[in-house]
């Protein structure tokens, strides 16, 4: 392929860079940081165009979930830069005779970032972010199925920043595969988890390290809230965890709701009624609610409502408009299990609400299925909560809010068993394109003979004796690390 | 405690129908929860450091079976810093299994956030043959500290350990939860088809891929324990002879150059070597004798096969003559002498792999500020050494060398700062382990974050308007000034 050599050529290069040890200084990675956020606040609204133009999604949308959140971790990384680069002493116990100990954090070197296409700004910037950060050179691979913002971000990149350092590649799975191939110091990657196997299987052939965020069935269990504020306000946030955040093609939307049968048709009502209130009578004249990315994943969407159970199910919305790809929120009661709305990740503005004897069945019904990347329950019930958190295993729990989690700074954000493994956000970027390298110093002045042979009889049984079975302070004597009882060396000097 | 079941035996053929019974039949356990409380761990842990110092006999009879290893070293190494564990585990575990209170900004406001850590569920450790004991249970130790389950899969090389190893867990430990597979590459191949949780390997970057790509098929997170050529950098204004012994103690006073911290080769200048060698040959004798070979304090080679590699090293062409101390072997009782070679080519087989035995290669360069471009032309190896004086080339060393880890004038004591994270980078490895490090490779660090109902700004939702978008700015942004002028605008 033509592109091989020519890659394979500037990935030399910015290897090259790296070894110069001008992605190490503090000023390198500030510079970038900061040209980062010029390019954000001042593309603001071509990014906002660009956003409309590939998802149809809303400004205020594209603000909140993408440019906001950037802008915050950018401020974050610019303020804790110098604090994140500085080494960490190590406590040192008993261990008297060392200089020092210390934890220095160290780029990785040359890595590669593949993001998706639901978040083309955030899940390509918020890694890079990190990986700058933490003085690495770095290629983005942004997702094809989002052109407009992919094509943004690569002109926006070259522009802004160290195009020795940072490079964009476009395109789609073929130059994703060659990509691959080459050697990388880590992979963070984000997307599905049939390609997430592929990509840590490349990985394999030079020992790379990997991040993968992936996704998975994310629930809100709804418990049966007695306060109308409670219950309204509720309905107000599944709403927007569902269809106001990228018609529910987020990692993180709300895939299906668990709730009470008896509490059933009250939550629907409400839901109905507050998609009114939200996007009116017409949702899709609204303009406020992102359409379907492609005609594959409308396909897709659509298919999931073909069977005839399913169908029956649906209580709310269901239509769809082919050529604007867009379906409008639908909500459907107790679809058949078995079903593959209730089997694959939705990743769509369709949302089952699965019905449960008593709330606290949600635990099993939860843990029967893979572990998603967030579990959401919105519930004042203090047992049931610690009862989510102690029995229930996702990336993350949210009580009482949904996709908020993703604004927080100081909480990892990554998955685990299907949904993924690693994590990011805050200082766990900076961290996940990190080595974090244990240094020890010594002086020569402190050395004693226990440590080096000849180990005669004599010597093991004087010292078992006198250390009495203390074998750790045996052992640091042994290794000259602490200086053995006074008796010891005036037998034997 | 004793369990009914004391594993699998030999006896029984280890395939992956049973490999398939044993995890789900681990995973139903632990679905029980009985292995989160701190109680059972503790249990776990105390009764696993029973086990050790109970059969410390047995243990330094098993080492000296697989590899003729010195009583001391296994003391020392073995014993000592698996015991070590233990205690920093007794001490922290309460410490470390509670949730992280952490800030929340006003992105999020109002709201309280945590780090809940979490056991992973069902492990597998895969352990190395040089040092069988301390590589099994340091890191089973770290699983169960999590609250885990674990089957541990010994190496079948160290045989004798290997053996004992299940026997040990098998009386001691509470065998609902923590298993041990012995067995070789059919056993470890049904092992690793299965679904783990995460999976722990020690070894090499050979066996390392084959984990990885495994571990791939089921997207399991794995920390890859490997090795490298670990060099040492010696200048000239030092301590000589405090520098020749601790290159002695860590090369051959380990399992005979059998480790992966080993000191692997050293460089120092040209004009230095001879005198470097000159101290080495007189510490060598010093500590083991005129006649090496039958000194009690050096380990064997662990096998055949390995014997014949290493003299496959010496007898390179590129490395005759070059030999300055030792050389001597012994086939029949696989000892090889602790061997010195001067001015080794870059292009010989000796530093072409990995020793991983008793042979020290010299390499010579014309200044010593030289080494750090010597090591970076090669893979990042899981550790690095330099003896100096000099402040400047210390720092410059620090800077630029990657490696897992460093010691300044010293060789394989950062080991035993459970402090500090052990583990590799590059080619030498992936995650880490030891103390705290170890507990966190078996856990999965759950955000928890609460929200109220109260506090609820409308900007979030639908209907979007334009003074929803510039209140939004402004909070996002935290200026105090545009929030104000925001809420302003829209009273």
């Amino acid at each position: 392929m033509a592109m091989m050599p020519a890659l394979e050529r500037d990935l030399n290069n910015m290897s090259e860079y790296y070894e110069s040890g001008k992605t190490k200084d503090a000023s390198w990675r500030e510079s970038q940081l900061k040209g980062l956020r010029s390019f954000i606040m001042e593309k603001q609204d071509h990014i906002m165009n660009a956003l409309m133009q590939d998802l149809g999604k809303h400004q205020l949308e594209a603000f909140r979930d993408e440019i906001g959140t950037l802008i915050k971790t950018l401020n974050l990384a610019l303020k804790s830069l110098k604090d994140w680069m500085s080494g960490k002493k190590a406590k040192l116990p008993q261990i008297a005779l060392l200089t020092s100990a210390e934890i220095v954090p160290e780029p990785l070197g040359l890595v590669l970032i593949i993001s998706s296409w639901n978040f083309p700004f955030g899940l390509s910037l918020e890694p890079l972010i990190g990986a700058v950060a933490a003085g690495n050179v770095a290629v983005l691979k942004p997702s094809e199925l989002s052109p407009a913002c992919s094509s943004l971000l690569a002109s926006g990149i070259a522009t802004y920043l160290d195009n020795n350092a940072i490079k964009v590649v476009q395109g789609g799975p073929e130059e994703t595969q060659q990509l691959l191939q080459q050697r990388w110091d880590k992979i963070f990657f984000t997307g599905s988890a049939r390609v997430g196997r592929i990509v840590m299987s490349a990985a394999v052939k030079h020992l790379t390290p990997v991040t993968l965020e992936l996704g998975g069935k994310c629930p809100a269990v709804v418990d049966s809230l007695s306060s109308s504020w409670d219950i309204g306000t509720t309905v107000k946030r599944i709403i927007v965890g569902k269809f106001g955040t990228c018609a529910g093609q987020a990692c993180i939307s709300i895939d299906y709701v668990l709730v009470e049968k008896g509490y059933c048709s009250k939550l629907v009502e409400l839901m109905k009624v507050w998609i009114k209130k939200m996007y009116g009578d017409n949702p899709q004249r609204s303009k406020t609610i992102a359409r379907i990315v492609n005609k594959h994943h409308f396909s897709r969407l659509k298919s999931l409502l073909d069977d005839k159970m399913v169908k029956q199910s649906v209580v709310y919305g269901g239509s769809m408009d082919e050529e604007n790809l867009f379906i409008e929120p639908t909500i459907l009661v107790n679809p058949p299990l078995e079903a593959a709305i209730m089997s694959e990740e939705i990743f769509g503005p369709l949302l089952p609400i699965i019905t449960v004897e008593k709330i606290e069945e949600s635990i099993k019904f939860i843990n029967c299925r893979p572990k998603p990347l967030a579990i959401y329950a919105f519930t004042k019930n203090q047992t049931l909560q610690r009862r989510m958190i102690s029995e229930t295993s996702s990336g993350s729990v949210t009580f009482n809010d949904a996709i908020l989690q993703y604004a927080a700074d100081s909480l990892p954000f990554g998955g685990v068993g299907e949904s993924g493994f690693g994590m990011y956000h805050g200082k766990f970027s900076f961290d996940t394109f990190s080595h974090q390298k244990a240094v020890v110093r010594r002086s020569f002045l402190t050395d004693f003979w226990y440590r080096y042979p000849p180990w005669t009889l004599n010597k093991l049984q004087l010292l078992e004796v006198s250390y009495n079975y203390d074998y750790l302070g045996l052992l640091l004597v042994l290794l000259g690390l602490k200086r053995p009882s006074k008796r010891l060396i005036s037998d034997h000097i | 405690m004793a369990g009914a079941e004391s594993g699998w035996s030999e006896k029984k053929v280890f395939d992956t129908e049973a490999a398939s019974f044993l995890v789900k039949e681990l995973r139903e356990r632990f679905g029980s929860g009985r292995t989160r409380s701190h109680e059972w761990r503790v249990s776990q842990v105390k009764a696993l450091l029973k086990a050790v110092v109970e059969n410390e006999d047995k243990i330094v009879q098993a080492l000296r079976f697989d590899l003729a290893r010195p009583p001391l070293e296994t003391l020392v190494y073995e014993i000592g810093m698996f015991k070590n564990s233990c205690e920093v585990i007794l001490k922290e575990l309460k410490h470390w299994m509670t949730p992280e209170k952490v800030k929340t900004s006003i992105a999020t406001f109002p709201s309280s956030a945590e780090i809940v850590p979490e056991p992973l569920g069902v492990v597998l450790v895969i352990s190395a043959w040089n040092y069988p004991i301390l590589l099994s249970l340091d890191p089973v130790v770290g699983a169960i500290a999590a609250g885990n389950a674990v089957v541990l899969k010994p190496s079948e090389i160290a045989p004798a350990s290997s053996s004992l190893l299940a026997e040990l867990i098998g009386k001691y430990m509470d065998n609902s939860f923590i298993k041990v597979v012995e067995g070789a590459v059919d056993e470890t191949t049904a092992l690793l088809q299965q679904k783990w949780d995460k999976i722990f390997y020690t070894g090499n970057g050979k066996v390392g891929r084959i984990v990885m790509t495994a571990a791939a098929k089921n997207l399991t997170p794995v920390v890859l324990e490997l090795g490298g050529k670990s060099p040492v950098v010696v200048d000239s204004n030092i301590n000589l002879k405090v520098t020749a012994r601790r290159i002695i103690s860590g090369k051959w006073g380990l399992n005979n150059g059998q480790a992966c911290i080993s000191p692997d080769y050293v460089i120092t200048t040209r004009d230095f070597a001879p005198k470097l060698v000159d101290v080495l040959k007189t510490e060598l004798e010093n500590c083991y004798g005129k006649n090496p070979l039958e000194s009690e304090d050096l380990s064997r080679i662990v096998n055949s096969n390995h014997f014949a590699r290493l003299s496959k090293l010496l007898n390179d062409d590129k490395v005759s003559g070059k030999i300055v101390y030792g050389g001597e072997k012994d086939e029949k009782n696989l000892r090889i002498a602790p061997t010195v070679l001067l001015d080794v080519p870059q292009d010989s087989l000796i530093m072409g792999e990995e020793i991983f035995g008793p042979l020290l290669p010299i390499v010579t360069v014309d200044k010593v500020e030289e080494s750090i471009e010597v090591i970076n032309s090669g893979t990042k190896p899981l550790a690095a050494y330099i003896f100096t004086n000099n402040k400047k080339f210390k720092e410059q060393f620090i800077k630029n060398v990657s490696a897992g880890g460093l010691l300044v004038n010293d060789t394989v004591l950062h080991l035993v700062v459970h402090t500090l994270p052990f583990g590799g980078v590059g080619e030498s490895g992936m995650g880490a382990y030891h103390g705290k490090f170890s507990f966190d490779a078996f856990t999965h660090k759950k955000a928890v974050l609460y929200r109220s109902f109260a506090g609820d700004a409308s900007l979030r939702y639908p209907p979007y308007t334009d003074t929803k978008l510039r209140l939004m700015k402004a909070l996002i942004g935290g200026r105090i000034y545009d929030i104000i002028r925001a809420l302003f605008r829209w009273s």
